[in-house]
């Protein structure tokens, strides 16, 4: 586990460098910039519409950006080197940087129309040129990870939400990924089903070696998980920190507003 | 005016080679609707504006024309400008072109109501564009589809009769020619009423199971 005084040290795997996005009219990140060393476990926090959300979907590349740099893995995400000058990429080098990045969603979106082995072993086979058989016998290693081998040959229309979460997460992981994303991955669960979820997540961090970037609501869960803790206003990180600095001692004001109304909304840190 | 049975044996076989034409300008109409509306809703997501304004105006213009007129104009206006088809071709290719604007909408619904989320998936996944259209966006927008396509199937049926105004020897143009040759009307016109009944009555009992089958995704 690398932690935040070492970054410096360790070539970042992730470096967001003067990232802007606008939606119309609405400016959703203003000349973001961070990094993330190999490995390290990060939380996104902050108020909604603070860019959170709107970031990892620039690093899966599902939105485009309006200017910046993003390095990943020690290659331009956006941007190809030709003739010297970084050009915009095309969908080849996009295909090829998507490689190192999975991702994990709030409403799951399993494929519905294909069994739970069948939702972790279509990429590989596709993307990978896996043999079924192999594809199949990684794929129930990582059902079986997330406690759902027993539900290999079920239809994502018969799990819980939870149970759709966790087959998510391990057709994520299918691919192998250096990084993973995972976005508001408990919202859309009944609070009793949180709890799974979460573990699931707690054993891949104490297990892989991953670097994993997560957006959540959940603060305790953020307190645990992450060796650090980026909180975003305005589409900005207004400050960040180890997950005791920011809960205990926040310093910025808005960091202490965003908390006070956690708290008051009934959530332990 | 009396029902002759007689007179019914004597013209059934011209009848029935009218049916089949009928049943075969449906099939092959149909086959050319299909592809023709893939190639519109193709065109109309396309990132060139030209093709997809161009592609989009022209499917308006013909779903705003009747195919009567569409017709006329492919079997005895082009020629004129040299293009001669023979009756049937033309009428598979007014048929497929009208009804081609048809499937296109509904084609476009179908892609359209699947959800974002499956395309971001596919796209997390690593798929390239082929492989999320194959694996993810058609198996699931496909079934859907088949009860509106099944409709314009059936709806394409009865409107083949249109295909006796350029000589087609479908159904109803046998039966006018019988009529017109032997002076009796009631006979032939009847008999194409009960044979596109009966057509219409299987399709439509194949369309309800295929509804059942199709129409809910679970």
């Amino acid at each position: 586990m690398v932690l935040a005084g070492e970054i410096g040290v360790v070539q970042p795997i992730i470096k967001v460098d003067r990232i802007s996005k606008n939606f119309g009219a609405f400016q959703c990140l203003n000349e973001l910039s961070f990094e993330v060393a190999p490995g390290e476990k990060i939380a996104l926090i902050g108020p909604s519409g603070s860019g959170k959300t709107t970031i990892l979907r620039i690093l899966m590349t599902l939105e485009t950006i309006n200017s910046g740099h993003i390095e990943v893995d020690g290659d331009q995400l956006y941007h190809v080197e030709r003739n010297g000058q970084l050009v915009a990429a095309d969908e080849a080098h996009l295909h090829r940087m998507r490689q190192k990045i999975g991702m994990v969603f709030q409403l799951f979106n399993l494929f519905p129309h294909k069994s739970v082995l069948d939702n972790v072993t279509l990429a590989p086979i596709l993307t990978k040129k896996m043999k079924r058989a192999d594809a199949e016998r990684r794929g129930m290693e990582l059902l079986d990870m997330v406690g759902m081998a027993d539900k290999a040959k079920a239809m994502p229309a018969q799990l819980s939400g939870g149970q759709k979460q966790r087959v998510a997460i391990a057709r994520a992981l299918a691919l192998s990924p250096k990084i993973m994303l995972f976005d508001e991955v408990t919202s859309a669960l009944d609070p009793e089903l949180v709890e799974e979820v979460l573990n699931v997540m707690r054993k891949l961090a104490a297990e892989t070696d991953m670097t994993m970037l997560l957006v959540t609501h959940e603060m305790s869960f953020a307190n645990d998980f992450a060796d650090r803790i980026l909180f975003f206003d305005g589409g900005r990180i207004v400050e960040e920190g180890k997950p005791g600095e920011i809960f205990r001692h926040p310093k910025q004001e808005r960091t202490q507003a965003f908390l006070k109304k956690i708290i008051a909304a009934g959530q332990r840190i | 005016m009396e029902w002759d049975w007689e007179f019914v044996w004597e013209i059934m076989p011209m009848l029935l080679a009218g049916v089949r034409i009928t049943i075969l300008a449906t099939i092959l109409g149909s086959a050319l609707a299909a592809v023709v509306g893939l190639v519109i809703v193709i065109a109309r997501r396309s990132a060139n504006r030209a093709v997809s304004r161009t592609v989009g105006f022209l499917a308006e213009f013909i779903r705003g024309t009747p195919l009567l007129v569409q017709l006329y104009f492919i079997f005895y206006v082009l020629p004129d400008i040299g293009i001669l088809l023979p009756p049937l071709l033309a009428g598979v290719i007014g048929l497929g072109l009208h009804y081609g604007t048809y499937t296109a909408e509904v084609y476009r619904a179908g892609i359209e109501n699947l959800p974002r989320g499956q395309w971001e998936a596919a796209k997390a996944c690593n798929l390239t564009p082929v492989q999320t259209w194959i694996h993810v966006v058609m198996p699931q927008a496909i079934p859907p589809m088949i009860p509106a396509l099944a409709n314009y199937f059936i709806a394409m049926f009865k409107e083949t009769p249109l295909l006796s105004a350029i000589t087609v020897l479908e159904l109803m143009n046998q039966a006018k020619s019988v009529a017109n040759s032997s002076y009796r009307y009631i006979e032939p016109i009847t008999l194409v009423g009960v044979f596109f009944l009966v057509i219409s009555l299987i399709s439509v009992i194949g369309l309800r199971w295929l509804e059942k089958r199709f129409g809910r995704v679970a």
